[in-house]
């Protein structure tokens, strides 16, 4: 399970990407996020932005979701491009 | 149809990319009217430190985006073609930074596709700017008008579809 981060999202965490390995991968979204804030402060903080915008296998997940092995999940700002 | 999604680094030529789009399947004929858009890269008023912007994406997701946007407007709109550049990585003041163009019969559905492909483009493919100001860089935040421009086309289909001849 691959969890990638892109622009202020990325750099604020230092890491472009997380791979998530073993038999303890989290079933869903809620899970992976609880997860990732167990990595530190910062991490909590980002994942706590109101305006975060996740993306499931490359598609935009509101909510929950249910997870499987081998997921790209991503965390990333509202867009900005045009 | 003749359509067609890009992302690169290199700068695009909107002459030759209109040309591209009128290339396929006899478009070049049936088409009565071709609508495209250029964006630059502007400098925001008053800053002369402002030296330029970072386009960032999403390799995978973002060209997955922008298709789903192309195929709401080929099912909203009767097009002959429609297509979009846009630039990633390091941009000057005065570069452009995306394009697009849709050629159709008759010119509402090439005007309102082309907007719509905007309009959507900016909310919804995951593409994101940093200014540089001197030696500071920012993010640039998302813009509430955005949002009001792209929900406009929200809820019921079309209705601008024009049966104009040109």
């Amino acid at each position: 399970m691959k969890v990638l981060f892109f622009a202020s999202v990325r750099e604020r965490l230092g890491t472009a990407e997380c791979e998530l390995d073993g038999g303890t991968l989290p079933a869903d979204l809620d899970a992976l996020r609880e997860a990732l804030a167990a990595r530190g402060d910062v991490f909590r903080e980002v994942l706590a932005q109101p305006n975060l915008v996740c993306a499931v296998n490359q598609a935009v997940v509101h909510g929950n979701a249910a997870l499987r092995p081998g997921d790209e999940i991503a965390f990333f700002p509202p867009v900005t491009g045009g | 149809m003749q359509r067609f999604c890009r992302v690169q680094q290199a700068d695009f030529d909107p002459a030759a990319l209109q040309t591209a789009l009128l290339a396929g399947d006899g478009a070049g004929e049936a088409a009565g009217a071709l609508a495209s858009f250029t964006g630059l890269v502007r400098r925001p008023s008053g800053d002369g430190a402002f030296t330029g912007l970072t386009l960032e994406h999403y390799p995978g997701m973002t060209e997955r985006a922008v298709e789903e946007i192309l195929d709401e407007a080929a099912l909203r709109w009767s097009l002959l073609a429609i297509g979009v550049v846009h630039r990633i990585g390091e941009l000057a003041p005065g570069a452009r930074i995306v394009w697009v163009g849709a050629a159709a019969a008759h010119r509402g559905d090439a005007f309102a596709a082309c907007e719509f492909t905007m309009d959507y483009l900016k909310t919804r493919a995951p593409f994101w700017k940093k200014e540089h100001l001197g030696g500071e860089a920012r993010w640039v935040e998302a813009r509430r008008g955005d949002l009001d421009r792209a929900a406009r086309w929200a809820g019921a289909a079309d209705t601008t579809t024009a049966s104009t001849e040109e």
